[in-house]
């Protein structure tokens, strides 16, 4: 080689080893840049995972079975209404009730993952279905917003995802274990952590007046639907009615 | 006791359930068509979602609930920043119920 080339080899070397060093560095990147910007809600997950886990002690659940059910379920409401439903002794545990309930109360997320779409090419479905067992709806919100900014990876979601989890089973399990030693969320107003941050999602997601109407609409049928209806019936009906006005709402103004 | 088989059972159908389901969204979404009504539609799900989510709350909320909204609400908006936000309704809702119950 001669001396006068080793500059450009080297460069070329260089912008080798940066271009490898990019796509590990924007995975890492991306997955902190999710755990970052999902510390906000994490915090209200431990609220709510302290609170689980010392009413899973009370229901009667073994420390065992809090690992399994916040391990494997990983829903926080579909496990607050287990609870309900649990009973001390194995042989009048109404299994088929329970994982209907899970069922039912997990339906929302048919509609949350469904807008997950744009962060997977068409043949990355099928491995990106798996991945769906860690999203939660926090950590969904955040995504959400980081695509409505025209960001968002699959490696932020998963970031989110797992700080979300790590932090579910930690809090259920210090909850079990330190039982009615912990004091209510309430008394520190951390019970209004989860409406909070959902609120300032939603504002985040504010993107113009064609916005108004299926967020109205969706509000309004929640609303009643959260009279008429027992359980978490309203998310996915308000969700799905404002969404359906919207649509219409751009036909009729031609819009997309 | 550890567990029994009947919650192990009842707890393996639970994740199982739920699962399908998060799974299922996705899945199914690859099915729907990319563009006209059914993609204008889903970009207004998580909007109308959220708001689902919020709009109950919101109203069956006590006054001390109103006034931390509106603060979330007004941090968030001059921020734009979630934790901010989110600590300054906890602290609101948090003093607006001392001085509200006493």
């Amino acid at each position: 080689m001669h001396f006068a080339d080793a500059p450009a080899s080297l460069s070329r070397y260089c912008s080798a080893m940066s271009t490898q060093l990019t796509a590990v560095d924007t995975f890492a990147a991306q997955f902190l840049a999710g755990a970052r910007a999902c510390i906000p809600v994490v915090l209200s997950v431990a609220a709510y995972g302290m609170v689980w886990g010392v009413l899973a002690r009370g229901a009667g659940l073994s420390l065992l079975e809090v690992v399994l059910m916040s391990g494997l379920v990983f829903a926080g409401s579909a496990q607050f209404v287990a609870l309900d439903l649990w009973t001390a002794t194995p042989a009048t545990l109404p299994i088929g009730a329970l994982i209907m309930a899970a069922l039912i109360i997990n339906l929302r997320y048919l509609l949350l993952t469904a807008t997950l779409r744009p962060l997977f090419r068409p043949d990355q479905t099928s491995s990106g279905a798996l991945m769906m067992g860690i999203v939660s709806d926090e950590t969904w919100a955040v995504t959400m917003l980081e695509m409505q900014k025209g960001r968002g990876t699959i490696a932020f979601l998963l970031g989110g995802g797992v700080l979300a989890y790590a932090c579910w089973m930690l809090t259920t399990v210090t909850g079990h274990l330190l039982g009615s030693a912990i004091d209510d969320p309430a008394t520190y107003g951390l019970d209004f952590a989860f409406t909070a941050t959902f609120l300032a999602l939603l504002l985040g997601m504010w993107k113009g007046r064609g916005d108004l109407l299926p967020w109205a609409v969706a509000a309004l049928v929640a609303i009643v639907s959260s009279h008429l209806v027992a359980g978490s019936w309203y998310i996915l009906i308000g969700g799905i009615a404002g969404s359906l006005a919207g649509a219409m709402a751009d036909r009729v103004r031609h819009v997309d | 006791m550890w567990t029994s088989p009947e919650a192990l059972a009842a707890i393996l159908g639970m994740a199982a359930v739920s699962f399908m389901v998060k799974a299922g969204g996705l899945l199914l979404s690859n099915r729907l068509p990319r563009h006209g009504f059914a993609a204008a539609w889903l970009k207004h799900v998580p909007g109308a979602v959220l708001a689902s989510l919020v709009a109950p709350a919101l109203v069956t909320g006590s006054a001390a609930e109103i006034i931390a909204a509106l603060a979330t609400g007004l941090v968030f908006w001059r921020t734009r920043s979630l934790l901010p936000a989110m600590a300054i309704g906890v602290l609101t809702v948090y003093l607006a119920r001392l001085v509200l119950a006493a």
